[in-house]
């Protein structure tokens, strides 16, 4: 591995940029322990999101919320819930890294372990492994009110490890002023624990065999040296993904499993660990026999939220909900987003002196900024539900009870909420893949939820299903438009059911890894937790999707804007004058441009000068379709002018220039294509990187085109 | 026997964690050794995945990975096999007999 930035043996304190000393403390624990609420707790809420480097995972930095004169700086860093430091994937190294300090990591002074008291002995595992690399530790044996019948006690964990430990309950906060108190003695005084497991013979010359083939920046003395080649045993493999791994001791690894033969290393050491926890884990409890809580009310509660048939019936209820609350009760707040953007833009209109400055500001950088709020209705309340599934407990069982059948698809079982707020926006959904662990699979599930048939479309639909289709009726009764729109949404979700299928196969890399998922206990969620996290969410998207999302309004704005043709003196503008500055604008420019492209999809210029347009918004079609139209302002209900004009639009040779082919090839394009820039900017925020919104507009581009041209062609040749 | 043809509710002791190596080493460092108790708590409405209790908590995996797991109905020894435990440096704690 490289050399972090601090060197493995130096002064444990750096110092920050004011010039006092500052310490670092990192938190780790299993996933569910209440980790991030005693965080929370720990920085009185108020870290800052960043990344770590390399890898899209979050990561939280705050400052020790210690008092009085003698408070130290000390940086708190959280690190994703892990059960264990062995890894195989970049995002799972990200614990040993950040508790080692390597590869520009930066190197903490002390670890705080939060654990479950409840499962003590599961996670005392991880503060073996710790204890063993001799990082100093104060352990938290949290979410102690639910161990109250026997519960561990905290001296005795002391003396085991040699380590502080803390009782905490962080719902109620109990124990935190004391689990500070811990922190801020360790460092005053740090003490490097360390324990002597007993392994096995022939693993220990196995162990000292790897440790031999350490880095020298690795180095420091010969306990940790083992440890940290005992970690290397489990975790280095020949199809791992780990980074940074040094050649010589992956080989060094490599020749050690070979050498051992039939000997598993893994359970070798796994088995040794836990043998001397479980023979110590009596004497840590109050009444001397290991302590597990029955948690029998979240036993009866499981037996109904995953009955077959209840179960079934309770999550359709709660996934109904959800979709309701994003399509509807959303509403009033976007109406509300909309109609204040609306009364700014009137506002500067009026105000401002007519000109390019006037319209840059009103339609350009006021539409801009509308078009990034006017998602975050849906982003909090999609938070809202995503916390609350989250923290209760019951997304694990959603992710159980969904495998099956997401599975055979290519997709995690986490990935269903994401997928099914996709038909609200995919913007939120794509900010809730955060919750899917893997790397590959939150990309692959960002890829597929923008074919999923948002809200945004269905202005279009709705334009062009009237514009194009009969109002008659099939079979007597079926409405011939109703049928196409619920046909419309049928088919955007197989396919991207079934992009999710080959994309998973040919495009997003990595292995498939066996399912193991934790049902944790039913909790309460913490509501403060929750809304700090809606807050989070939402903040870090307008200030990094949102800029983007402001640029191009602005660029767009131009292109249909310049050159400007029309003489501004305030007057209303005449339609047919509009037309024809459309007509001559860069938009339409790019829109005759594109025409040879989009003839084979039955499109003309017209069309192609609306679509520039939609890469705003899906809906702002509409509105760029009635200016092309000479309508003259389009809102949503009132459409019939410009359908009308569409309809009657023809030819040079006086025939129709749209038919219902045409209108189901405009359907299919919308349905696939990936023209929202809103989309867009938010996978390039999520993924840190332009490659995978470049692949997401360019693999929805074609096969956009290509579906359009399938079936306008192949509507042709059947004589339509 | 192996934990994919178990029935529901039949406490077992495993014998042998088999797979691939990410995920049996996964599964072990979970709890889920040579030696320790392991049942069916349930299994999900359509089959598939199994509902596992280990050591008091929740654990769920495939069947086509459950399958790997090879079991036996004989009495569990919460302790793994390998050495007994020594007693760590510098703490007062007795190791237990």
């Amino acid at each position: 591995m490289t050399l972090s930035a601090v060197p493995a043996n130096a002064d444990a304190t750096g110092a920050d940029p004011a010039g006092a000393v500052l310490h670092r403390v990192v938190v780790v624990g299993n996933p569910n322990v209440g980790k991030t609420t005693l965080y929370n707790h720990l920085t009185r809420g108020n870290a800052r999101v960043g990344n770590y480097p390399g890898v899209t995972v979050e990561r939280h930095v705050g400052r020790l919320a210690a008092e009085g004169p003698a408070a130290r700086h000390v940086e708190v860093i959280d690190v994703p819930g892990t059960y264990s430091l062995s890894a195989r994937s970049a995002e799972e190294q990200i614990a040993i890294q950040a508790v080692l300090g390597m590869d520009e990591h930066p190197r903490p002074d002390l670890a705080v372990v939060v654990v479950d008291a409840g499962q003590l002995v599961r996670n005392l595992y991880l503060v073996l492994q710790l204890v063993e690399l001799g990082v100093p530790c104060v352990v938290a044996l949290n979410m102690i009110d639910e161990a109250r019948d026997n519960p561990p006690v905290p001296e005795a964990v002391s003396r085991l490890f040699g380590v502080p430990c803390v009782a905490t309950n962080g719902r109620t906060g109990d124990g935190v002023p004391a689990l500070i108190r811990a922190v801020e003695t360790a460092l005053a005084e740090p003490k490097a624990p360390s324990l002597e497991v007993a392994y096995p013979g022939e693993l220990r010359a196995d162990v000292d065999r790897v440790a031999e083939a350490l880095p020298r920046a690795l180095r420091a003395n010969v306990e940790r040296d083992r440890a940290l080649a005992r970690w290397a045993l489990t975790s280095i493999d020949e199809d791992d993904e780990l980074v940074a791994v040094d050649p010589g001791l992956r080989e060094r690894v490599t020749d050690v499993r070979r050498a051992a033969g039939s000997r598993d290393v893994d359970r070798e050491i796994i088995a040794a660990r836990y043998a001397f926890l479980d023979s110590v884990a009596p004497s840590l409890f109050a009444r001397g026999t290991e302590g597990r809580p029955k948690h029998a009310g979240s036993e009866r509660l499981d037996r109904f939220l995953i009955h077959p048939a209840y179960g079934f019936a309770v999550f359709l209820v709660v996934m109904t909900t959800l979709f309701q609350a994003l399509f509807t009760w959303a509403e009033p707040a976007i109406h509300g987003v909309e109609a204040l953007v609306g009364a700014l833009q009137k506002g500067a209109a009026s105000v401002l002196p007519h000109g390019v400055f006037r319209d840059l500001l009103v339609e350009g950088v006021i539409g801009g900024v509308g078009n990034v709020i006017v998602f975050v209705p849906q982003i909090l309340l999609l938070f809202l539900f995503v916390g609350i599934l989250e923290d209760s407990g019951y997304m694990a069982r959603v992710a159980y009870l969904m495998d099956r059948i997401m599975r055979s698809l290519g997709l995690h079982g986490r990935a269903f909420v994401p997928m099914l707020s996709g038909f609200a926006c995919a913007i939120p959904a794509i900010l809730a893949t955060r919750t899917m662990e893997r790397q590959r699979d939150r990309l692959l599930t960002m890829l597929v939820v923008p074919l999923m048939t948002c809200s945004a479309r269905l202005p279009v639909y709705t334009l062009v299903i009237a514009a194009l289709f009969p109002p008659t009726r099939v079979f007597g009764w079926v409405p011939v438009q109703g049928l196409l729109l619920v046909g419309m949404y049928f088919f955007a979700t197989a396919f991207a059911l079934a992009a999710a299928a080959v994309l998973g196969r040919v495009a997003v890399k990595g292995r498939k890894v066996p399912l193991i998922l934790e049902l944790p206990p039913y909790r309460l969620p913490k509501v403060g937790g929750t809304l700090r996290m809606m807050w989070e969410k939402t903040s870090s998207f307008l200030r990094e999707a949102g800029t983007v999302i402001l640029a191009t309004t602005v660029v767009l704005w131009a292109l249909l804007a310049f050159p400007r043709k029309v003489i501004d003196e305030g007057l209303p503008v005449a339609p047919v004058a509009a037309q024809h500055a459309i007509e001559e604008s860069y938009g339409g420019r790019i829109g005759k441009v594109m025409e040879p492209a989009l003839a084979p999809l039955g499109f003309d210029w017209k069309i192609g000068v609306g679509l520039v347009g939609a890469f705003a918004a899906r809906e702002v079609f509409v509105s760029t379709m009635g200016l092309v139209y000479g309508v003259g302002g389009v809102d949503d209900g009132d459409v019939v002018p410009l359908r009308d004009r569409m309809r009657a639009e023809t030819r040079a040779d006086g025939k129709p220039a749209y038919s219902p082919l045409t209108g189901l090839s405009l359907l299919v394009f919308f349905a696939i294509a990936c023209q929202c820039m809103s989309t867009l900017a938010t996978v390039y925020r999520e993924t840190r990187s332009l490659r995978w919104p470049a692949f997401l507009f360019a693999y929805t581009g074609v096969l956009a085109w290509a579906m359009s041209f399938a079936v306008y062609q192949g509507g042709r040749l059947l004589g339509f | 026997m192996t934990l994919g043809e178990l029935g529901i509710g039949v406490p077992v002791t495993v014998v042998s964690v088999g797979g691939e190596r990410a995920f049996r080493r996964r599964l072990m460092e979970l709890g889920l050794l040579p030696g320790t108790e392991v049942e069916i708590v349930r299994v999900a409405p359509l089959g598939d995945p199994l509902e596992l209790g280990v050591r008091g908590c929740r654990l769920s995996i495939r069947r086509d990975e459950a399958v790997n797991i090879e079991v036996s109905m004989l009495p569990a020894r919460e302790r793994s096999e390998s050495a007994p435990a020594v007693v760590p440096v510098g703490s007062g704690v007795p190791a237990a007999p």
